[in-house]
């Protein structure tokens, strides 16, 4: 079964342990201008946001990239940058109309996530589960639940009367 | 590596700065945060320079496992001569800003001088810039953060800042990073103000290398889970501090109307926790917390429709609640707002304020002093008037600010006794004269009254002696009106949140609320896989003793003793008029604190007046006080 990153941004706490977990377990320190995921937030008008990679279906990183650097991990969907061919053009920085894919401020290199190779770190130590780690299908069940709650309320309320 | 990040020391007069290493050995010896910053004022701010001098230091901190996986890890600490007590002022803050600090390759900033005009530090890999803040003047604490981040056309850049409050030298302003992270005790915003210093802005993108990055992955999943599993987290997440406002309104430990009572009662139950959910958007938190402990709430309708922002903690629950006799959550949500554009410490301007309301319900204060202002219990916009006038310095509101020392003076010395403060430094809330231990700790308190230094929270919940014992290392009562042991518990918790402060982590991840959270034994651990530093949990406990002494050394320079170290004289006096029946009726026994006060001097290796004695300074390696702010030219 696949497994896919879920973001719930309702649930974000804003908290940023996802952008030091990242940098840690992918280049062995810490410092969140090199992460691969990014809490975009602004407490003042009170929002937050992470923001990392999804591993689409039609990757236009894939798509552009000159040199064909970037293949997909068939076990975890990943959609990986090969850095033996990845010359740095940053053709993929410019196309993601999402930001999956940067440039890491300290190497210059052209990162994105490769989900932790089938254990992303950000998931793992999020403690509100606004980044999960779950199959596919299980995310789409929660999602059309959290649809139909409204729903339930009001059906509970019919039967009491 | 963490132990890398530099200090630097920032002379505002010559507009000059110098950056140095921070040897190892004074890492071993006072670890950061907190401990380090009070090594630096400690050596540099002798006796007679006072704390609105140029001379007076304003110290900025990050812990030593600031900004990394650790519980709680985005604290600042921050220290000043206090405007209030002339001895430690000194505060403790959440949100994001030592973290870019330390990104930005600083762990501790040593500010002095006086600027001529109005300035603003950029901290920004490797080195400080001082910047004009002209334009920034007189801005409120929002638009100064939005403003900034503006002008660098960077959203990352986080900001410590003053408002309005601090900009007139308030003596109980704050600094303040967010919406809501306040270093709020000490007036440090007032010292930052005397020094025409708007903000300290930061924007890192330094690698901040650990000792052992894997270990340190998995050493945090085992301690972060203890951290956020507690059941005092769990309810923490989801309500926030006012959860503490249910069991303190029931028992009767809650300063209600200028602690003439000691709980609202029946009245005072629409504040109950649950009460604030329907203005809760959701729960957000600081820098690398799980826990997740602040509210962010909006107001729809009504007399204060638009209002939006984060909070308000238990302790605005008392500003705009019980202390002025108010018992409406969408007033404590507008006060909270106001406070936090303004700049203010609420804690200090609760108890300010409800003191004002008693002395004109005395008659100490007529219509007169107050411009016609009728000071009556219960009425909200006589609060914010009265707010507004201190932090704008207007009529009465002039006096007020100046805090409790002058204004006593101001209205005569009898109007002291109804102040509740302690060393001049106004209190939380909280009505600790049922409880002995919470009594003794914000008595003893370095900074003045104040329920972080060394709250035994604990003490509440009447664990089993022997678990007590095993904690502390020494047997205590397990009877929070009881008065044995209890100089123990509070010195125990000094050490403790001494440690915490000066590692940059929360208190509420440590043994606060919850006797089965980490305490230091676990940052031991901790700092070794972090730093590679060994340091046991005996060595720890030494450098909380160490650091608290030297707190208390500062103080003891500025001249005081044990003559400072008691609660206010109603305590002693004035019998609870409310609450249970265990709490009804219950005050501070003279004899019983005074031998509580002699246990924990003896705890501590201070003489009968409360000072060190040269036995225990020679023991902690604290010596006679010597410059060593570099040269600046």
């Amino acid at each position: 079964m696949s497994k896919i990153l879920l973001i719930s941004p309702e649930r974000c706490t804003g908290c940023r342990t996802c952008e030091i977990v990242c940098t840690l377990k992918n280049e062995g320190t810490i410092n969140p201008a090199r992460s691969r995921i990014s809490v975009i937030k602004d407490v003042f008008e009170g929002y937050e946001f992470p923001m990392v990679c999804m591993q689409c279906e039609e990757p236009i990183c894939m798509e552009v990239c000159p040199v064909n650097a970037i293949y997909v991990n068939d076990e975890t969907g990943a959609k990986v940058i090969d850095y033996s061919k990845c010359m740095g053009c940053r053709t993929c920085v410019i196309s993601c109309p999402l930001g999956g894919c940067a440039v890491d401020p300290v190497t210059n290199k052209t990162i994105k996530c490769h989900l932790c190779h089938g254990d992303p770190a950000c998931a793992r130590f999020c403690k509100t589960r606004a980044i999960e780690w779950v199959d596919a299908s299980l995310a789409n069940q929660r999602k059309r639940r959290a649809s139909v709650e409204k729903y339930a309320e009001v059906v509970k309320r019919m039967e009491h009367l | 590596m963490v132990l890398k990040r530099k200090v630097a020391f920032v002379d505002l007069t010559k507009g000059k700065v110098v950056y140095r290493d921070i040897p190892k050995e004074l890492r071993l010896k006072h670890l950061g945060g907190r401990g380090l910053n009070w090594y630096y004022l400690y050596n540099n701010v002798p006796p007679e320079v006072r704390p609105y001098d140029p001379e007076n230091i304003l110290a900025v901190g990050a812990g030593l496992l600031t900004g990394l996986p650790a519980p709680g890890s985005g604290r600042t600490n921050i220290a000043t001569k206090n405007p209030m007590t002339s001895g430690v002022g000194d505060s403790n803050m959440g949100g994001a800003f030592s973290p870019e600090m330390r990104y930005a390759g600083f762990d501790h900033l040593i500010i002095r001088g006086r600027a001529e005009t109005p300035v603003y530090l950029f901290v920004n890999n490797g080195e400080v810039e001082i910047l004009d803040a002209s334009h920034l003047w007189g801005m409120d604490v929002f638009d100064t953060q939005t403003t900034i981040r503006e002008e660098h056309g960077d959203e990352q850049v986080e900001s410590l800042v003053i408002g309005p409050a601090g900009e007139n030298q308030v003596a109980f302003a704050n600094v303040m990073t967010g919406i809501k992270n306040a270093g709020g005790r000490g007036g440090t915003g007032a010292v930052m103000g005397s020094k025409n210093l708007k903000a300290i802005a930061c924007r890192g993108t330094m690698d901040l290398d650990v000792h052992d990055p894997e270990g340190l992955l998995e050493y945090f999943a085992e301690i972060n889970k203890r951290a956020y599993s507690s059941r005092w987290a769990k309810t923490l997440g989801r309500l926030g501090t006012p959860l503490l406002y249910d069991v303190s309104s029931t028992t009767g430990f809650i300063g209600t109307m200028n602690w003439q009572y000691n709980t609202l009662g029946e009245d005072g139950k629409p504040l109950e926790a649950e009460n604030l959910t329907p203005y809760s958007i959701k729960m957000v938190a600081c820098f690398g917390c799980s826990v997740h402990c602040r509210h962010r709430v909006k107001i729809d309708k009504g007399k204060y429709a638009g209002v939006f922002g984060e909070g308000p903690e238990y302790t605005m629950m008392g500003t705009f609640g019980t202390l002025v006799g108010c018992n409406d959550w969408e007033f404590v949500i507008k006060g909270n707002d106001a406070c936090n554009r303004w700049g203010v410490d609420n804690l200090s301007l609760g108890a300010v304020m409800s003191w004002a309301f008693e002395l004109y319900q005395r008659g100490y204060i007529t219509d007169e002093d107050t411009g016609g202002l009728k000071l009556e219990w219960g009425d909200q916009d006589a609060v914010l008037e009265l707010a507004r006038m201190i932090v704008e310095r207007e009529g009465i509101g002039d006096v007020l600010a100046r805090g409790f020392k002058e204004a006593i003076s101001h209205f005569g010395e009898e109007t002291g006794y109804y102040a509740i403060h302690v060393k001049g430094h106004p209190n939380l809330h909280t009505d600790e004269r049922g409880i002995p231990s919470f009594s003794l700790g914000i008595a003893t308190s370095t900074r003045g009254a104040d329920h972080l230094r060394s709250r035994p929270a604990i003490d509440l919940f009447q664990l089993p002696e022997d678990f007590l014992e095993s904690l502390y290392g020494y047997k205590v009562s397990n009877d929070f009106t009881s008065y044995e042991g209890k100089g123990i518990m509070v010195w125990w918790h000094e050490l403790l949140y001494n440690v915490v402060d000066s590692l940059g982590i929360c208190k509420f991840q440590t043994v606060f609320n919850s006797p089965t959270s980490p305490k230091f034994e676990d940052y031991s651990k901790l700092i070794k896989i972090a730093t590679g530093l060994e340091i046991s949990k005996e060595d720890l406990m030494v450098i909380g003793e160490r650091n608290y002494t030297l707190e208390r050394m500062f103080n003891v320079m500025n001249g005081m003793s044990r003559k400072d170290d008691y609660p206010p004289e109603r305590y002693f006096n004035e019998a609870n008029k409310r609450g249970l029946p265990f709490m009804k009726g219950r005050k501070l026994d003279r004899d019983k604190y005074e031998k509580m006060l002699d246990d924990y001097y003896a705890q501590h290796g201070w003489d009968a007046n409360g000072i060190p004695t040269e036995d225990t300074l020679a023991r902690l390696g604290i010596e006679k006080p010597e410059k060593n702010f570099p040269e600046v030219e």
